[in-house]
């Protein structure tokens, strides 16, 4: 079958080892809302893993299950404008972290053991330090933080740089408004997101389409908010979260993946592991790229459950 | 004679977002328009003020994204560069124009005049609410909500109050937008600051060579017409 052929949603529904969450809810995060899925028993002890940028919760539909096999509740949630959640007027860090202390309030008063992978990595160190007594243990997976910003390049060429990604920008903005995903068969935006995941096999990428897109007349399209995107520009400095990451109180454990893709962290480890929290576990893989728990679901759930010892 | 008989409002989109730009004085033959961009919390006022009593051009106003008669987004989300992008679309609108921004407006200002240095016919940045922002490093985390709920999304939105005096706006971040306006504005002073108090961002950019002080607003529209 070439990638393009389509199939259909039944057939690109069934993947070795996923499984939809057990429980599905929506919590009212300042008027977004957010959608939480929920995988293992109810009564577990829980924790909370969150998405990388323009992902989705159910990209954890295999490796989520394998944390609940050891005897977790395992509650994921989409960030605003991601998967199931509404899509919101407005996207910032402050709003991504606000969301993230919703869906932990509304699931304990206890403290909690995190994980996020990418972005989603970054923003629970947010919260692990802006409500410490909430956070007991941190896993960050490929979302550490770098200094790699173009350390090379002169100031001029910076001011270059910024200029033509500030035009690009706005020039989105505008457009912003009509924006619309392209529809296309499940092949189609499969195809298309193996552009940004290229190590994932096909048959995953299709899968994520049944999950992570909705079925239209003209075709499936894709639930990000067509209105979000990666800028390239900002003020702030990609070396100010290492001195936020070496001050956490939580025991610790982060995850480099080092084959270089689209979507690398670029993480250098001697970087990160300068700056690890006191007594912070720091896992180095050189065949795995950004997607760790996606290439690797069973290794890294191993050592996660590792880490975070049994369920309590 | 009475302000409002000048006045007239266009709505506009930026994104999911409303926009109420208002005419406080709709140009003869004059030339370009002046568009005043308010501070922290603040509206467009309702007349021209002034010192834009001699701008030969239209007297424009732009209400930020929950703010004057602007939508009230739901859930926050603020950011000053998404206001950097309500002026592009009120530029969008009404092609080349002078800005003139107070406090948090002032900030704005200089982003947009780096940003669009062809529609930005020169920016003037004075000061007014909202001008310090969060300073010019983080400081340690916090999950930021408002101290009261919005009332049934009356403006300014209390998510804009927290949101907008907690962003970052580092030194070289300012000198940045404040290269791109200086080399990239055929305007001979792209940059006029009006300002007694100075924060660290403004006190950057006033060190910039090229970049004009002066004492009052008027002067500063001299300068620009």
């Amino acid at each position: 079958m070439t990638s393009l052929a389509d199939v259909s949603p039944e057939e690109a529904g069934r993947y070795p080892g996923a499984a939809a969450p057990a429980r599905t809810r929506r919590v009212d995060a300042h008027g977004v809302g957010i959608a939480v899925h929920e995988w293992g028993d109810e009564d577990a002890p829980p924790l909370l893993i969150t998405h990388g940028g323009a992902d989705f919760a159910r990209t954890f539909d295999v490796f989520a299950p394998l944390l609940a096999a050891g005897g977790w509740r395992v509650v994921a949630w989409d960030h605003r404008g991601h998967g199931d959640s509404d899509h919101a007027a407005l996207y910032s860090w402050d709003a991504d972290l606000r969301d993230a202390f919703a869906v932990l309030r509304s699931t304990t008063d206890r403290p909690v053991p995190v994980l996020g992978h990418s972005k989603g990595g970054a923003l629970l160190m947010g919260l692990a330090e802006a409500v410490p007594h909430r956070v007991k243990a941190l896993v960050n997976l490929d979302g550490l933080p770098s200094r790699r910003k173009l350390p090379d390049v002169a100031n001029r060429e910076r001011v270059r740089l910024l200029a033509g990604d500030l035009e690009d920008w706005l020039d989105r903005r505008r457009a912003a408004a009509q924006a619309d995903r392209r529809p296309g068969t499940i092949a189609e935006l499969a195809a298309r997101r193996a552009r940004m995941n290229p190590r994932h096999d096909l048959r995953w990428l299709r899968y994520l389409v049944t999950v992570g897109a909705r079925r239209y007349r003209d075709g499936w399209r894709w639930k990000l908010d067509p209105i979000i995107r990666g800028g390239g520009f900002g003020p702030w400095r990609p070396d100010w979260a290492l001195w936020r990451m070496s001050s956490l109180p939580q025991p610790f454990f982060g995850v480099i993946g080092l084959v270089p893709e689209v979507m690398t962290s670029g993480n250098r480890p001697e970087e990160v592991r300068e700056h690890l929290p006191r007594g912070g576990r720091l896992l180095v893989l050189d065949d795995v790229g950004h997607f760790v728990h996606i290439e690797q679901p069973d290794r890294i759930a191993a050592e996660v459950l590792d880490f975070l010892g049994p369920p309590s | 004679m009475s302000a409002s008989t000048h006045h007239s409002t266009a709505f506009l989109r930026h994104g999911r977002v409303r926009l109420a730009l208002h005419t406080l004085r709709p140009g003869g033959d004059g030339g370009h328009p002046l568009l005043l961009l308010h501070g922290l919390a603040e509206r467009t006022p309702a007349t021209p003020p002034e010192f834009t009593a001699s701008w030969p051009g239209p007297v424009l106003g732009l209400d930020f994204t929950g703010h004057g008669e602007s939508d009230v987004p739901v859930g926050g989300g603020y950011t000053a560069e998404i206001l950097m992008g309500d002026v592009d679309a009120a530029l969008a609108r009404v092609g080349p124009s002078t800005v003139v921004g107070f406090g948090l407006g002032a900030w704005v200002a200089l982003l947009i005049a780096g940003a669009r240095t062809r529609l930005v016919r020169g920016a003037v940045l004075a000061e007014g609410p909202g001008m310090a922002g969060g300073g010019t490093a983080p400081t340690s985390m916090a999950v930021l909500g408002p101290a009261e709920a919005s009332s049934e999304g009356a403006a300014p939105d209390p998510f804009a109050l927290v949101e907008l005096t907690h962003d970052v706006r580092p030194q070289d971040y300012a000198t940045s937008f404040a290269h791109l306006a200086l080399q990239g504005s055929e305007v001979a002073t792209p940059l006029v600051v009006c300002a007694r108090w100075q924060p660290p961002w403004l006190q950057a950019v006033v060190d910039e060579p090229g970049v004009v002080e002066v004492d009052d607003l008027a002067e500063a529209l001299a300068l620009l017409r």
